[in-house]
């Protein structure tokens, strides 16, 4: 009963949860398409990341944290990361020069989705990274600091000011 | 044509957002500026960088209407001293105007440099879908010609967010107000 | 014409950023000026009557070679903008911190309270 009056009105929150699915798919769709239309990891990683900001806006901050708590955003940020200079390195190893793109793709292969080697997998990785951080930087920025800061805490500090500024 | 009328009035907006007095105000005019930077990128026919654009800004609107929108103090008073002011001015036009012999070397708008002869944008052109068998030229220079460049970008991402997360850590508030406590003492 | 227009906007960012006493002004000012330079780059690869670069399957490939824009700036703009985007948060982050320490986004302020 508690949660249902946290956050937007019950307009939003309907609304948001008919939305939702289709924003995470179309943002998943613009990481998985993004050597063959406009988009790549970058828009789709943010595109994720806006699911939950909509969900953290609309129903308050309880709700997205339980789906994807701040530790585990913080492991797909690394877990991004790191795939992405993974593939740099098997380019050394199984190719000759780093970031080599070691699976060749066949003229008939064009225009398909598996196609193009390695830059689905680089997709993917740069969208887990970017999402997991844009996510993990409004949590901490927007929502925690806004509550945490204590009423009282600023009074004092505006009295403070005021002081010195009378002197 | 269009991107004419797109500049000014990203311009007029920009001198909106700088001017109005109501903080809230300004951030909006920032967006509204960042929407039409995000139709421009459309004409100029870069439909990934406006997907792009239109996601990062109205992420960056949110952060910014949350960070300013629970502080009292919402109106700017005043403007910086008349001696500062007018010296900010002067640097400002004398930047302008020693910018002015440099926009001769550009290229005419419309007639970029791949136009003439072998360029290495040409070549990305040429070769890009038989070397990296992507259709998207832009996403094959991104991760698979440029790869490295890439990687530099997602570290510097990677280090803007940690520092984000280092100054907002909790327990550095902690110890501020035990040094406020401390100050109160004396 | 285009480009003098662009660069009087990276101006109207830096008058933002010299002038002005607000933090949050200032941020507004980085972010105009971002704009600026993003735009530019672009308008730099930009070929009349182009389309953009990215291939189908019924395109003629020479038809495309001689009509497409250039991809190098929408790379490298690609990632400027979300690396503008982690810029924004932290002048944010620090911009918050300077006001729960000093209480005001004034920077004649804060010099005055320094201490």
């Amino acid at each position: 009963m508690k949660e249902e009056e946290k956050g937007l009105s019950t307009i939003v929150k309907v609304v948001t949860r008919w939305i939702v699915g289709f924003i995470l798919l179309f943002g998943i769709y613009i990481v998985i398409f993004g050597h063959l239309t406009p988009g790549g990891g970058f828009p789709g990683g943010v595109i994720i990341a806006g699911v939950f900001v909509l969900l953290t806006l609309s129903f308050g901050r309880e709700v997205p944290l339980r789906k994807l708590n701040s530790t585990l955003a913080s492991e797909l940020d690394s877990f991004g990361a790191l795939v992405f200079l993974l593939v740099g390195i098997l380019g050394l190893y199984l190719a000759t020069y780093f970031a080599q793109n070691f699976i060749t793709t066949f003229p008939q292969q064009y225009f398909r989705p598996f196609s193009a080697g390695v830059i689905p997998i680089c997709n993917l990785a740069i969208g887990l990274k970017v999402g997991a951080s844009i996510f993990m930087v409004f949590i901490i920025l927007a929502v925690t600091r806004v509550i945490s800061v204590g009423e009282g805490r600023m009074k004092m500090l505006r009295k403070r000011t005021g002081r010195r500024r009378r002197k | 044509m269009e991107i004419l009328v797109l500049l000014i009035l990203m311009i007029i907006g920009a001198f909106i957002a700088t001017e109005t007095r109501d903080l809230l105000s300004s951030v909006i005019s920032v967006g509204a500026v960042g929407f039409l930077l995000c139709l421009a990128f459309l004409y100029l026919k870069a439909p990934d960088i406006a997907i792009t654009q239109m996601v990062v800004e109205v992420l960056a609107l949110i952060i910014l209407i949350r960070a300013t929108l629970h502080r009292d103090l919402t109106f700017v008073k005043g403007m910086r001293a008349k001696l500062g002011l007018g010296f900010s001015l002067f640097a400002v036009v004398v930047v302008t105007v020693l910018s002015i012999p440099f926009f001769q070397d550009l290229p005419k708008f419309g007639h970029p440099l791949l136009s003439e002869g072998r360029s290495v944008a040409n070549f990305y052109l040429q070769e890009g879908l038989r070397k990296t068998g992507a259709a998207n030229i832009t996403t094959s220079v991104l991760l698979d010609f440029r790869m490295y460049d890439t990687l530099g970008e997602a570290t510097i991402l990677f280090t803007s967010i940690l520092g984000a997360l280092a100054i907002l850590r909790r327990p550095s508030h902690k110890k501020v107000k035990e040094k406020d406590k401390e100050e109160a003492l004396k | 014409m285009e480009f003098i227009l662009c660069f009087f906007l990276l101006m109207v960012g830096l008058y933002a950023v010299v002038t002005k006493r607000n933090l949050v002004k200032i941020i507004i000012g980085l972010a105009i000026m971002e704009y600026a330079i993003n735009l530019f780059l672009i308008l730099i690869g930009y070929r009349k009557d182009g389309i953009a670069p990215i291939m189908t399957s019924t395109m003629d490939r020479v038809e495309f070679l001689r009509k497409a824009v250039d991809p190098l700036p929408q790379a490298l703009v690609i990632t400027s903008i979300v690396i503008g985007f982690g810029i924004l948060a932290l002048a944010v982050s620090i911009a918050i911190r300077i006001y729960e320490r000093f209480g005001t986004f004034d920077i004649n302020e804060i010099k005055k309270l320094k201490g």
